[in-house]
């Protein structure tokens, strides 16, 4: 009888709880408004409102493959389930057209839709609380001069319970904290503009640094790499691996145009980042540079710069390595399928032969990108323009995966040998293998 | 559909992203002066060039090259006199001569790179090149000769 009682007080405690807390998580619908007619903006609000969604590279989630722009319908991939992007031109019915300015701002700054609804924070309103209002008011500006495309993006596949909106609230007081972006006055204007680019605009943040059970980015440890659609973020401080430090000219070159000679070439989930963003003409040399300021800053580049050309020459004396008859069986797979391409002569190596005993992926302590780029290869829109890896899917067993990726960690890098190499081939494989 | 250029000609097909590249330059354009080797990746007589790059077509599937530029050995030069052609002709490379369309695909990126090559820089980018008839001796000797007459030619 008590244990009944008990349970109960229990049921009933639970409910008002989650009673109390959907009510919590209600927020006001905004009126829905006539789409505003498009000489009440300023061109000039709406060129600096297209160049800031550049440099955000909000196209990247809100633009589906082949289709129409930011008219959604990109899977973003979560590991609780994929979420896709929105429509967020200003079609009425479909995208952001009875959206208010008030709506937008809210959306975001505090990542809750125009209907009263919290969104998801696949969508970095955790980033874009750090805005300036007048770069809000001129990204309001350019969305909704947008041309409207009527475009209902898929359904997200969010398993029960997570799929309900409501539980958006505990996160957000969990995790949450709006507010804008704050100068550090210790640093330079170009410093401070690039900090405020990765952080609140381009939400570096949101691939390079981990995240706890729940989704959360983790505020201690930031940038310090993390795992995106099977592939891994390098950390971008002076964890990252690479022999030669991210100087801010490297980086420069880098997200510029997705390939520097001494770090190689861009690939996966960073291509979009590059291609629809940073390589874009809108986006200006200065902000660029000023993103490579921040971030050589944190990867104390400047400290590492005396050792370039030595970790450079070092580097390049593996290069030949597998070109001769060697006793090891495990070079003849890399002389026939690899150094013909990435091959590099003293003393540079060329942007178009990434340089494998400099790029992280060999240098990383997980094998995860060698592996993905041997068995995908790099499509001409999936890395540097102009550079194609054919697959070697179809080629190599995982057994030779394995050596190729141990010959390569033992003959080119310092760091110690990977493990499990063949069955971290067949799991990324599986994983990876085209539905037909 | 996919399209991309073709020794300077656009080219629209409707196979499968899937296909391998090779497949569609010779089967479906008609072009068969690149060869069908080893269809793994593992001995080059399939290299095309993909935006002036050497590449393994048998393994470069349709989808990696949807816009781009793609030279075979049939456009290698608007005559097929291409210094390294021409260097090729004048020291007899090939005995079967099955090979040798991707040996000169791949040299004449390696003298892209590296106009004036050592031994060491055509053992490592040609390594991947294989030649049953072993002709390797000439092949490293035509692209000397033809890397010399660039070179004049470049800086006549």
């Amino acid at each position: 009888m008590t244990i009944r009682r008990i349970s109960i007080a229990i049921l009933v405690a639970a409910c008002c709880v989650l009673a109390a807390l959907l009510l919590l998580a209600r927020r006001p619908a905004i009126a829905p408004i006539e789409r505003p007619a498009l000489g009440s903006f300023s061109p000039g609000s709406v060129a600096q409102g297209e160049a800031l969604a550049a440099a955000g590279h909000c196209a990247s989630c809100h633009t589906r493959a082949g289709g129409p722009a930011f008219a959604g319908g990109y899977a973003v991939n979560t590991p609780f389930g994929i979420i896709y992007g929105t429509n967020i031109t200003p079609d009425p019915k479909t995208g952001i057209g009875m959206w208010s300015f008030e709506a937008f701002e809210r959306a975001m700054r505090e990542g809750v839709s125009r209907d009263g609804s919290h969104l998801f924070p696949a969508f970095p309103y955790y980033a874009f609380t750090k805005l300036s209002d007048h770069d809000i008011e001129s990204l309001y500006a350019y969305f909704m001069t947008l041309p409207p495309v009527s475009a209902n993006a898929p359904a997200n596949t969010l398993p029960f319970p997570l799929s309900i909106r409501a539980f958006q609230e505990p996160w957000k007081i969990l995790f949450f904290r709006s507010g804008r972006y704050r100068d550090d006055s210790s640093k330079s204007n170009e410093w401070n503009r690039g900090a405020y680019l990765a952080e609140a605009v381009a939400d570096c943040s949101g691939c390079h640094t981990p995240r706890n059970f729940l989704g959360a980015e983790e505020t201690s440890n930031p940038y310090a790499g993390y795992e995106i659609d099977g592939w891994i973020a390098p950390p971008l401080t002076a964890a990252n691996p690479s022999p030669i430090p991210w100087t801010e000219k490297e980086l420069f070159q880098y997200l510029r145009t997705g390939a520097s000679p001494l770090h190689g070439a861009t690939a996966a989930t960073m291509t979009e980042v590059i291609r629809d963003s940073l390589a874009l003409p809108i986006v200006s040399d200065s902000d660029v540079r000023a993103i490579a300021v921040y971030f050589a800053d944190l990867d104390h580049a400047s400290a590492r710069v005396a050792g370039i050309a030595a970790a450079t020459s070092e580097a390049l004396g593996t290069s030949p390595l597998g070109s001769g008859q060697e006793d090891d069986p495990d070079a003849d797979i890399y002389a026939s399928a690899c150094i013909s391409c990435h091959y590099n002569a003293a003393p540079v190596p060329l942007p178009v032969r990434p340089e494998l005993s400099l790029n992280s992926a060999l240098t990383l302590p997980e094998p995860t990108n060698f592996i993905q780029a041997v068995l995908k290869g790099v499509g001409d829109t999936g890395g540097a323009p102009g550079l194609v890896m054919p697959e070697y899917a179809s080629s190599l067993s995982d057994g030779e995966i394995a050596r190729l990726a141990a010959y390569l960690r033992r003959s080119r890098t310092k760091s110690p040998p990977w493990t499990n190499l063949e069955k971290k081939v067949a799991v990324i494989r599986r994983a990876s293998a085209k539905p037909r | 559909m996919t399209t991309f250029e073709l020794n300077g000609r656009s080219v629209s097909v409707n196979s499968p992203d899937d296909t391998p590249l090779l497949w569609v330059i010779r089967d479906e354009v008609g072009l068969t002066g690149t060869k069908f080797g080893c269809g793994i990746g593992f001995c080059g007589a399939c290299t095309v060039h993909v935006e002036g790059r050497a590449t393994r077509s048998c393994i470069t599937p349709l989808g990696a090259v949807a816009g781009v530029r793609i030279t075979t050995i049939e456009g290698l030069d608007p005559e097929g006199k291409h210094p390294l052609q021409t260097a090729w002709l004048e020291l007899q490379v090939p005995q079967c001569g099955y090979c040798q369309s991707g040996q000169i695909m791949q040299a004449a990126t390696l003298l892209k790179d590296y106009p004036d090559p050592s031994d060491r820089d055509i053992n490592a980018v040609m390594a991947g090149n294989v030649c049953r008839c072993m002709t390797y001796p000439r092949i490293r000797k035509a692209i000397q000769l033809a890397a010399a007459r660039m070179r004049g030619v470049t800086h006549g």
